[in-house]
């Protein structure tokens, strides 16, 4: 893995006799997707940068100014963008704490205990990823409706409309994929590791916590940084099971604030806008562990 | 890049277990009755976890496929054969079309959207200047969810405001085409708008399998005289023959579980009808038809469940041997 991680430089060191070619063809080509690629994102950006006046007064499609914030600062304001972003908060920090815990300790047992159902468990693991959400959305649901909880706990007398639903649902499913990676990962580890350590005397807890965790840090910070991503922007389960608008996170707020905002597209695109900035800064921070993540586990389904 | 730790995770595998059998019974034979205890715990969890809210659910959806409910009392659930189904095949408008939706789905991703990110990623491949840049701008759709992916592109498709129809000339007049709301359309407005974000997901996948094809594999065929065409078909192609699987099978799950763009547009429906999107209006509309709902999610089950086990089977099957 770590061979892998590192950056093979192709061409020129694979090729040392080729001349170096030039690619017209090729640069005009993906300048093309390039931009194309951008169109999208470059169009709400820059419908949100423009007040609704001036896009009333020149057309959507144009050129004139004035250029603000303003529509940022009227949909921070009016669509509660601050409420959102904490609830995303309070779902994401504890899910993926959760679920890298919860895979790495099952990747350590099945991957550096010889055990007989050890391929069974990897197997039901992975699979439970690959499913689409909508086959268990009705019986998680009743599930959830059923649940009997004290009204001190939550107000709907029930598990619905509460985060502890979703933040579960969400290292339920979550917990596959990173235990299929994290597997992969220490069963690449030697097993002279904790063989060592066994004749030391050291449990299977100090094995697990004290020599192989620290030497999995590369892929929690790969695995990490792709959980925040993907429960950051996880629309389904908070639209199932969380009913109260204002308890919804912002991936699945931003539907609602479609209708709040019906008609007002430059408000819209700021609201779109506001919601990809925290995911654009962990690209731009975090990039290459993110795509670290992604190809370590290209089972994500 | 993960088929590379893959092998490498595997060979490992097959010197621990390959070995004298010293080793795997001898570590049992040395777990003492609290590393025992600890062990279970670690293991214990997470599988419960995943039994109670993974696999109980898919069971339970087939179990109340073949009954009649309203989700309110629980003894209210009556046994209903497979009425369910019956209703689904035969009386249920959305469910043939959306099953062509799902597969026109899959049929656009498998020969527009997975082709573009191959090319893309070949193209990005050839140690080109700027490849950092070109591959940071294919792969920023990665990032955003698909529900905001459906809102970008709604700002994108608009009849009156819309930049496309601008484009095309036609904004403001009656030709203007209301791409997400037209129903002969907005399915494949829906779906070039899932391209954009699955194509550079795809690229991501094959530039890193490119990388850890042999770059000598490439030179022995240019001394034989091949063009780049034959290179890549004959000699490039085949060797990424691992990533190849990974790609077929997140192609058919992504178009199994394309719900979010769908859901953002029109809940999914008037022309945008899938099968994961039915599902749902059947649990949360008015008369919550439990029934009519799970017999929908097992459909959608046993679809989902070819691509797994054929990606199971690939990748356990030659642990299980070894």
């Amino acid at each position: 893995m770590s061979t892998t991680l590192q950056k093979t430089p192709t061409g020129a060191a694979a090729r040392p006799g080729s001349k170096p070619k030039r690619h017209y063809g090729t640069h005009i080509f993906l300048s093309v997707m390039a931009v194309m690629w951008l169109i999208p994102l470059g169009w709400s950006l820059y419908t949100a940068l423009r007040p609704v006046a001036a896009t009333n007064e020149h057309g959507y499609f144009s050129f004139a100014g004035p250029f603000n914030f303003d529509n940022f600062i009227q949909a921070w304001n009016q669509g509660g963008f601050a409420k959102y972003f904490w609830n995303s908060v309070i779902i994401t920090v504890p899910a993926v704490i959760l679920t890298l815990l919860l895979a790495s300790m099952m990747a350590f047992a099945v991957s550096r205990v010889s055990w007989k159902f050890n391929i069974t468990l990897l197997i039901m693991f992975t699979a439970g990823n690959l499913l689409p959400p909508q086959v268990l959305a009705a019986p998680l649901f009743e599930m959830m409706k059923h649940f009997e909880v004290p009204y001190s706990v939550s107000d709907s007398g029930n598990m619905l409309n509460t985060y502890i639903a979703v933040i579960a649902v969400d290292t339920a499913f979550q917990i596959g994929f990173c235990t299929f990676v994290l597997s992969n990962y220490m069963k690449a580890l030697s097993p002279d590791l904790t063989e060592a350590a066994l004749v030391d005397g050291a449990g299977i807890w100090r094995q697990y916590w004290e020599i192989i965790m620290p030497l999995c840090r590369p892929a929690f910070a790969a695995l990490g940084t792709l959980e925040v991503i993907f429960i950051y922007n996880d629309f389904f389960w908070p639209l199932l099971f969380i009913q109260s608008g204002d308890r919804l996170p912002i991936t699945t707020a931003i539907n609602n604030l479609q209708g709040q905002f019906f008609n007002d597209y430059n408000l819209l695109a700021a609201g779109a806008v506001i919601t990809v900035i925290p995911t654009l800064i962990i690209y731009l921070v975090l990039q290459r562990q993110f795509v670290a993540g992604l190809t370590l586990g290209s089972s994500k389904g | 890049m993960s088929i590379t730790s893959q092998q490498t995770a595997r060979a490992s595998a097959s010197r621990a277990t390959g070995g004298p059998p010293r080793t795997g019974r001898g570590r049992v034979r040395r777990l003492t009755k609290r590393d025992r205890i600890v062990l279970s715990v670690m293991v214990g969890i997470p599988t419960l976890i995943q039994l109670v809210f993974v696999w109980l659910p898919t069971v339970m959806s087939i179990g109340l496929s073949f009954t009649r409910w309203n989700g309110l009392d629980l003894n209210d659930i009556k046994a209903a054969g497979t009425d369910n189904y019956q209703f689904i095949a035969q009386d249920y408008p959305p469910f043939w079309p959306a099953m062509q939706h799902n597969l026109l789905w899959l049929v656009f991703l498998a020969l527009v959207a997975t082709p573009l990110g191959l090319l893309l990623a070949v193209l990005l491949d050839q140690n080109i200047r700027g490849s950092k840049i070109y591959q940071s701008i294919f792969f920023a759709p990665v990032m955003l969810s698909l529900a905001l992916v459906g809102i970008i592109w709604q700002l994108f498709y608009q009849r009156d405001n819309g930049l496309l129809n601008f484009l095309l000339g036609t904004a403001g007049t009656p030709q203007a085409v209301d791409w997400f709301g037209d129903s002969s359309v907005n399915i494949w407005a829906a779906m070039v708008a899932a391209t954009w974000r699955h194509a550079g997901y795809v690229m991501l996948l094959y530039l890193a399998g490119l990388k850890g094809v042999d770059p000598s594999l490439r030179e022995a065929a240019s001394i034989d005289g091949a063009n780049a065409f034959q290179t890549f078909f004959s000699v490039v192609f085949p060797a990424l023959r691992p990533v190849n699987i990974v790609i077929v099978v997140i192609t058919i799950i992504e178009s199994l579980r394309a719900f979010d763009v769908v859901y953002v547009i029109n809940r999914g429906t008037n022309g945008l009808e899938l099968l994961s999107a039915l599902v749902i209006q059947n649990l949360v509309g008015e008369g919550q038809v439990i029934g009519v709902g799970s017999a929908l999610a097992v459909v959608l089950l046993f679809i989902s469940l070819v691509p797994i086990v054929f990606y199971l089977s690939r990748t356990f099957g030659k642990e299980n041997k070894a």
